[in-house]
């Protein structure tokens, strides 16, 4: 994209990806050809990585909630206080189940990325549709499983065991439903202004956060229910 | 003191653009059978009532698992571009495991202080 | 309908609370009295409330610290006082569930309010103009982070008429804090001022990284950044650490008290230490988050003051990197007698020796920076004198009590409520003073008054020595924290000498305000019209003052450390003759909205007010999608404009307006 370096704004020329380390080494190359250039006109930013920066450290601070949720369960998932443990309770072929669905929205909203990259709108909407099913599958699910647990007298007020599976459990839950409201929001966006730079922006955000949720399931799958039924 | 002379120009080959290396399909393909295979060993294990160091076993593929996902979905890669990226996804996993291992370490060694013989159970039920 | 909100929670009652209610509501009526009588509702609401501006948003953080300033001196000055009355017989003027509401709300107001908006402040006025950006990475984000810090302050400050505050300490520690030992709305209040309010930070901790990392002008690469900035990343990557923890610690407690859920209770298996440790977890590294940024502001002030480049640029870099990951590592010492034994106590209290070894460093490198330098001894460099010595102090004690034997004595006692006031008054409020009055000039476009400023300081200086030095001896002496009635003869003089101090110390705060106003009478003799008054050496200062809407109207190439001072080491010239047109956000009303329903949401739950809690969330969602389809979100500052505004700024420094 070398062409979109050189923006002319007024007849003025101007630096359009303003990293400041490549302007050192170009200012190195200036000093040595002996043109001395203290101030720029124009100081463009890339604004769409400035967004994915910032989104990949809100990720990183979500990382880092879910740790502490992940310690909680992690000490307290003993203290079952006469009440049923984990090996008791946990389905597993439900939460294999589970499981899956989420691995293959993972995997069709990396299509939708694709679909995007290749200015294909009505394929990333439809891989958003399909991932949002998925999505919509995985919750209903949990939802359902929650349920049960509260109807057998297994709720969150049971126990601190069944308090931090719960909340663990419901916190990446409650994440899913927020990914799938953004992803709503992002087909609604799409039909309406098609695959715009912001709208890119966005997407890019989107499948990032979809990702990101699939990685803290794999954290809760393997801690709260495999260790749960192999211990 | 024109306008050229105002401004850096010309050095387009650092132009990147967000998008700059597209991720390919072969990667998500890549991703996805992973993935499918780490999930699907530990399930097999554990509901097969394996007994050969399950808990470790759980822990590796987790681990394994986790790192495909960064690789193959999330495109966290060495490159330039990626720098800051990589850089607050290590510097996260230094304070996760310092949360994690922290927390159990302390609270394991308070319960095992505070209240011999009765490691986890019920040290405070009955009080109301 | 009102959920558990009847008539009587506002405390009719109780004189003193209802005095203060009636303050507190006599000062909102005149500043809205004030406002409308100036006819300047529309102006305020355009160019301040909805303001995407980082400078008015600083400007607007550090007005919100100032009155929580107050606010939680108030609280100081009531405890000072009960504690120097209340001995023998004589039972104070503050019945104990009073005075537990007042030293709670000291400790949340003064840490979350008052610190946290203050150095938020000072990064958002200054980080941007340092590393020569237009504005941070998310300007609309960051309207919304002041008004969840608003909203979380409002709160704390609505408990007081309405309802009461926690009685459970600044940590609200469990079991105490939980449903069974406190009924009341008090911790509801605390659990949802800090929640709303941590999510602002967070989301601005996030916004200054990406700024820091996305937005330097060309030529600044890391190395070359200002040490303000080094500190200002590390404290916000600390903040992208700490506050997620905060907000689950807070949200198990929530679910402990809303569902009824057993995390930290003392039945069904809870256990109320897993609280203190994750609170710390975040408590800890929130001190480091206060401090680093004035770490950064000393770094500056001493440079300029001194006439010299900073001693050991590397070694105070490398020294704040290593304090953002230590800081992660010595949480226990705040619980260092709850038992978990040796292993565990000598590890944490090894790492918190340790980690006074990089803060040893800073505070070598600022005496050699000022060692065979030209010093001026300006207000700036007077709070910064005063903090090299109050914080050393302050630094031995707290190493002191890293020992976990010494702990042991000294846990829970005046002797550790003196030390953490030493550093923090001698750390964080003397560098945020130092701050405002390094950068007041290039914020408001004139000078601070400096003979009031510096009767401040010493004001401050002694009143900090009187009322903490005697807390010291208190806490030897088996004094502990909290106590709002005692009956030992020895400890009297030394809590009324303690008083005296405070007292000290409300003259200093008084001779601030009046500093103010005398400064905003002679505002034209104090005129900052060279943009440089201190002879300073970072791009700020080649800026006018106050800067530009767009701060630079050229964006300056950076080819040493100490930008502007090599500029004009140089003769450089940023004069030109060529404009063109600025590319600017638009203010938008989004953020403040959001934060509006989000305060409402807040006070429906302290309340049980469900359906309103439903109404607010919605309320919140939508805006917020409401938003994501609003394409109107920037425009340009026209050339001719950006032209014009650059020539009376030569005009003014040329002497001639």
């Amino acid at each position: 994209m070398s062409n979109e370096t050189l923006v002319m704004h007024n007849g003025a020329a101007a630096l359009k990806p303003g990293y400041a380390d490549h302007a050192a080494d170009a200012l190195r190359d200036l000093r040595q050809s002996g043109d001395a250039v203290d101030f720029q006109v124009e100081h463009h930013h890339d604004v769409a990585s400035t967004i994915q920066l910032g989104f990949w450290i809100y990720l990183m601070s979500d990382c880092l909630l879910f740790s502490g949720l992940f310690a909680t369960y992690a000490v307290l998932h003993g203290h079952t206080a006469g009440g049923p443990s984990g090996a008791q309770l946990f389905d597993l072929p439900n939460v294999l189940t589970e499981t899956m669905f989420l691995l293959f929205s993972s995997f069709t909203c990396g299509l939708a990325t694709l679909a995007m990259n290749a200015n294909n709108r009505n394929a990333t909407v439809g891989w958003l549709g399909v991932t949002f099913l998925l999505g919509a599958g995985f919750v209903t699910m949990e939802v359902r499983e929650f349920a049960h647990l509260v109807a057998i007298g297994a709720g969150p007020s049971h126990s601190a065991f069944l308090s931090s599976f719960f909340t663990l459990v419901a916190t990446h839950g409650l994440h899913v439903t927020c990914g799938l409201i953004f992803m709503v929001v992002m087909m609604v966006a799409v039909m309406r202004k098609g695959l715009t730079e912001t709208n890119r922006a966005r997407l890019n955000c989107l499948s990032l956060f979809w990702h990101f949720l699939d990685i803290i399931w794999v954290g809760v799958f393997s801690l709260v229910y495999l260790f749960g039924v192999a211990h | 003191m024109n306008v050229a002379n105002e401004t850096l120009a010309g050095h387009g080959p650092h132009g990147t653009h967000g998008s700059g290396h597209s991720p390919s399909q072969k990667q998500y393909i890549i991703g996805f059978v992973l993935a499918i295979l780490l999930t699907a060993v530990p399930f097999a294990l554990v509901m097969g009532h394996s007994d050969i160091g399950t808990g470790v076993l759980i822990a590796a593929f987790a681990v394994a698992q986790i790192v495909v996902h960064v690789v193959y979905f999330l495109h966290v890669n060495r490159s330039e571009e990626q720098r800051w990226n990589l850089t607050a996804l290590l510097y996260t996993v230094l304070m996760v495991g310092i949360i994690m291992i922290g927390s159990l370490w302390i609270m394991h060694h308070l319960s095992s202080s505070m209240t011999p013989g009765a490691m986890h159970h019920a040290v405070w039920t009955g009080q109301h | 309908m009102f959920g558990k909100l009847t008539l009587s929670a506002i405390p009719f009652n109780v004189p003193i609370v209802m005095g203060a209610v009636a303050f507190m509501v006599l000062c909102v009526l005149a500043v809205l009295a004030t406002v409308t009588y100036l006819g300047k509702w529309k102006y305020l609401w355009t160019e301040w409330l909805t303001s995407v501006d980082h400078k008015k948003i600083g400007i607007m953080y550090m007005i919100l610290a100032f009155v929580m300033l107050l606010r939680g001196f108030a609280d100081a000055i009531m405890m000072r006082t009960q504690q120097a009355l209340s001995f023998g017989s004589n039972m104070g003027y503050l019945p104990p569930e009073h005075f537990d509401q007042v030293f709670s709300a000291h400790g949340t107001i003064m840490i979350f309010f008052m610190a946290m908006p203050f150095i938020i402040g000072l990064m958002n006025c200054i980080l941007p103009l340092q590393i020569g950006a237009r504005d941070v990475a998310f300007p609309l984000l960051n309207n919304f982070s002041f008004w969840l810090t608003a909203a979380g302050a409002v709160l704390v400050n609505v408990s007081l008429a309405i309802g009461n505050f926690s009685r459970a300490g600044w940590l609200a520690y469990p079991p105490l804090s939980e449903l069974h030992f406190s009924p009341g709305v008090g911790v509801d209040y605390y659990i949802w001022a800090l929640q709303i309010s941590g999510i602002g930070t967070t989301l601005t901790g996030v916004n200054f990284i990406a700024t820091i990392l996305k937005m330097r002008a060309p030529g600044m690469n890391m190395t070359r950044m200002p040490v303000f900035v080094w500190a200002s990343l590390c404290a916000s990557v600390l903040i992208v650490v700490a506050f997620p923890i905060l907000t689950v610690t807070l949200g198990l407690l929530t679910m402990d008290r809303y569902l009824g859920m057993h995390f930290f209770t003392n039945s069904h298996g809870g256990d109320p230490m897993m609280y203190v440790n994750l609170i710390w977890i975040w408590g800890h590294p929130e001190v480091y988050i206060l401090i680093l940024p004035l770490f950064g502001v000393f770094s500056e002030i001493v440079p300029t003051f001194s006439g010299k480049p900073l001693f050991g640029y590397t070694s105070m870099v490398y020294a704040t990197m290593a304090i953002a990951v230590l800081s992660m590592l010595v949480w226990l010492h705040h619980f260092f007698t709850m038992g978990a034994g040796p292993a565990v106590n000598a590890f944490y209290g090894i790492t918190t020796m340790i980690i006074a070894v990089p803060t040893g460093v800073k505070i070598f490198n600022w005496i050699f920076t000022m060692y065979r330098g030209r010093v001026r001894f300006d207000t700036p460099m007077l709070w910064t004198l005063g903090f090299l010595i109050t914080f050393t102090i302050g630094g031995m004690s707290g190493v002191l009590l890293a020992e976990p034997p010494a702990d042991f004595v000294l846990h829970n006692s005046l002797f550790l409520i003196a030390h953490f006031h030493n550093v923090i008054i001698g750390g964080v409020v003397f560098g945020v003073f130092a701050g405002v009055s390094y950068w007041f000039p290039k914020i408001t476009g004139f000078r601070l008054h400096e003979g009031l400023g510096k009767l401040a300081f010493w004001f401050w200086f002694v009143g900090f020595y009187v009322a903490f030095m005697p807390l010291y001896a208190l806490g030897l002496m088996g004094a502990t924290r909290r106590m709002d009635h005692y009956n030992v003869a020895a400890w009297h003089p030394l809590f009324i000498i303690a008083a005296v101090g405070a007292g000290i110390i409300a003259l200093g705060i008084g001779t601030q305000v009046l500093q103010l106003v005398v400064t905003f009478i002679q505002r034209e003799k104090l005129r900052d019209t060279t943009g440089d008054p201190w002879n300073g050496r970072t791009l700020e200062w080649s800026l006018p003052s106050p800067a530009p809407a767009y701060n630079f109207a050229r964006i300056p190439i950076v080819r040493e450390r100490d930008a502007y001072w090599d500029m004009k080491k140089r003769g450089v010239d940023l004069k030109g003759s060529t404009f063109v047109p600025i590319h600017m956000p638009r203010n938008k009303a989004t953020g403040f909205i959001m934060a509006g329903c989000m305060f409402v949401t807040g006070f429906a739950l302290i309340w049980h007010i469900w359906w309103l809690v439903i109404a607010g969330f919605a309320a919140t969602v939508a805006t917020l999608i409401r938003h994501a389809f609003d394409d109107d979100r920037d425009y340009h500052i026209g050339a001719d404009e950006v032209r014009k505004s650059e020539a009376l700024y030569d005009r003014v420094k040329a002497g001639s307006v």
